[in-house]
């Protein structure tokens, strides 16, 4: 478990980018759910932290791939693999992440 | 309510790029339960442009990952490549193709793309109505400027190249060799991305650009100077504001005559001067074809509808109505050919929509030199332009273009970041006119209605007031191919 960042750091539609060898997106819906999903997209290289959040889903900033956020598949070309999603845990104010291993 | 999906027991797509792809995937989800059957007329199976000018064409991308299916991917769809649609013919339903066949279709999705615009020459110009799909990258402005007057002996040499399809990438990768002399014709994106390529490859790079910067339309000195310099500081030599008079050489092109006669030897020739919509198999079909500049495509209503039941068009050789501009406009852009066709399918599966979605704004891309170029936003070339983040002189910055104080566009070179939150910003910032406004071919603009404020529409845009068929827009279409040959179905 990574201690991602406080709770109010990411109010409903916005994203968090926690660096490291792998980054890891973490997005909170409109609706309050939060996700966390590799933040690299599998096309190219772009950081899905800086992509556009529409519902359950993420587009990539660059060429506008999407992926769902509960599954990591690919909902919208041009990319053509998953990311990995990741568990959340919210635990007194913070937001807690477990990163799948690297099989996923 | 009635569905017309209903009475829809053959859909026939025309063309297999990105368009047609994404089209034939949207009929299936949105419950399209019949026959499907994609024409293409290329051999290949749905495949991304953008890679052939970057990747693809530097060798660091196969083939195998072009691919726009997904592995496994099965829309239940029949696939009818290497074939060219050559006629529509709405009293029998059927899609013509060639060979005398033809193919049942009581529901048609017009997505027949467009070609690369060959060097006007005494050789025939190459026939319109190739495979459908979206732009290389930035298709939408992607041709550099000719200059005035035609010029010759541009046909039939050996070296001579357009970009548009895998084939087209193929043979003019095979001869990027190191050391080789590239002159590229037109210095918009492709010509800039295949001049970066190239350069990265070892060859010796010279663009040629009739306009005095490239670029210099629609994005203003900003766009135009940061292109110019990157060529520059990457040993691409740029020569603006000289056309071309002709290609030199026998058999194989020798190099290229400027218009005051200087001459830039060359091994390989690349031309990209923009592209030309595939709608000339439509001649006679009574699907209505625009003429006018930026509108030269099939003439459709803000959900893809054509006015012909049945009928609808996406992706590189439509002219869809743009609420926010109140006129059509021919968008090249990958962004469009991947997501409007979901519109398109609900109008022909459902009827046209009475208030269809406002499309986000246009959105495209290029790489150059390693750099990320993004648009979006519409432009006329006036705005005030300001740059917020970054500079001109370190060649990462973030420009914005306002029109009476309002942002109506963004143009980031290697500003991911700040450009996405811009892009969100505009699209909730844009002026989009009214809805029911959105209207096609046949439908009357409410009189005294107010335009938003300070928007777009401020410049000597013309109001699509009443136009059922917007003069001197429908072309004079052919005869009839109804019954003019026996065709056997497929």
């Amino acid at each position: 478990m990574i201690a991602a960042c406080p709770l109010e750091a990411l109010p409903p539609g916005a994203s968090f980018r926690l660096d490291g060898e792998n980054p890891i997106a973490l997005f909170r819906t409109e609706d309050g759910q939060i996700f966390a999903i590799d933040d690299t997209c599998t096309h190219q290289d772009a950081s899905l932290s800086d992509g556009w959040l529409d519902g359950c889903e993420v587009e990539c900033p660059l060429h506008s791939s999407r992926f769902d956020l509960r599954t990591g598949e690919v909902d919208a070309p041009p990319a053509k693999r998953a990311v990995r999603t990741h568990r959340v845990v919210v635990d007194g104010g913070t937001v807690f992440v477990e990163p799948s291993g690297c099989d996923g | 309510m009635r569905r017309l999906s209903d009475e829809l027991r053959d859909v026939v797509v025309v063309g297999a790029g990105l368009a047609g792809l994404s089209a034939a995937r949207a009929l299936r989800a949105e419950g399209f339960a019949g026959r499907l059957t994609v024409v293409g007329d290329e051999a290949h199976r749905p495949y991304d442009r953008p890679p052939l000018s970057k990747e693809y064409l530097a060798g660091t991308c196969d083939e195998t990952e072009l691919a726009l299916e997904r592995p496994g991917e099965d829309l239940d769809a029949r696939w009818l490549l290497g074939t060219r649609a050559t006629g529509l013919d709405r009293s029998s339903r059927a899609v013509l193709l060639d060979g005398d066949r033809s193919v049942r279709a009581d529901g048609v999705v017009i997505a027949t793309g467009a070609a690369a615009r060959p060097l006007p020459g005494p050789t025939p110009p190459v026939a319109v109505g190739g495979v459908g799909g979206a732009g290389l990258g930035a298709g939408g402005l992607g041709g550099g400027g000719l200059g005035a007057g035609g010029l010759s002996g541009s046909g039939g040499l050996g070296g001579v190249h357009t970009l548009r399809t895998l084939d087209d990438a193929r043979a003019l990768r095979a001869e990027l060799v190191d050391g080789a002399r590239l002159v590229v014709v037109g210095a918009g994106f492709i010509g800039a991305e295949v001049a970066a390529t190239a350069r990265s490859l070892g060859l010796s790079v010279t663009v040629v650009e009739a306009m005095p910067v490239p670029l210099a339309g629609p994005l203003g000195a900003a766009m135009g100077a940061t292109v110019a310099a990157l060529h520059e500081q990457h040993g691409v030599r740029l020569v603006c504001g000289r056309g071309v008079r002709e290609l030199t050489g026998t058999g194989r092109v020798s190099g290229v005559r400027l218009a005051d006669g200087t001459h830039l030897p060359a091994d390989i020739v690349v031309v990209g001067i923009g592209v030309r919509p595939g709608v000339g198999w439509l001649a006679g079909s009574g699907v209505p074809v625009g003429s006018a500049p930026g509108a030269d495509g099939v003439l459709c209503a803000a959900d893809g509808s054509t006015g012909i039941p049945g009928v609808v068009a996406v992706g590189d050789c439509a002219a869809w109505y743009e609420p926010r501009l109140g006129r059509r406009v021919r968008v090249e852009h990958w962004t469009a050919a991947a997501e409007r066709p979901r519109i398109a399918a609900r109008a022909l599966l459902s009827g046209p929509a009475t208030a269809p979605p406002v499309p986000r704004l246009p959105y495209f891309w290029s790489d150059q030199y390693g750099r990320r170029i993004q648009f979006t936003g519409h432009v006329a070339g006036d705005e005030d332009v300001s740059i917020e983040d970054g500079s001109l002189a370190e060649q990462g910055f973030l420009a914005v273009y306002r029109r009476s104080g309002r942002p109506v566009a963004v143009l980031g070179v290697d500003r991911v970041g700040p450009f996405a939150r811009w892009r969100r910003r505009l699209e909730g910032e844009f002026p989009s006119r009214a809805q029911g406004e959105s209207r096609g071919p046949g439908e009357s603009r409410p009189q005294g209605e107010p335009h938003a404020q300070g928007g777009p529409r401020a410049q000597g845009e013309s109001q699509p007031q009443g136009e059922s068929q917007p003069q001197g827009e429908s072309q004079p279409q052919g005869e009839s191919p109804s019954g003019a040959r026996a065709v056997r179905s497929v």
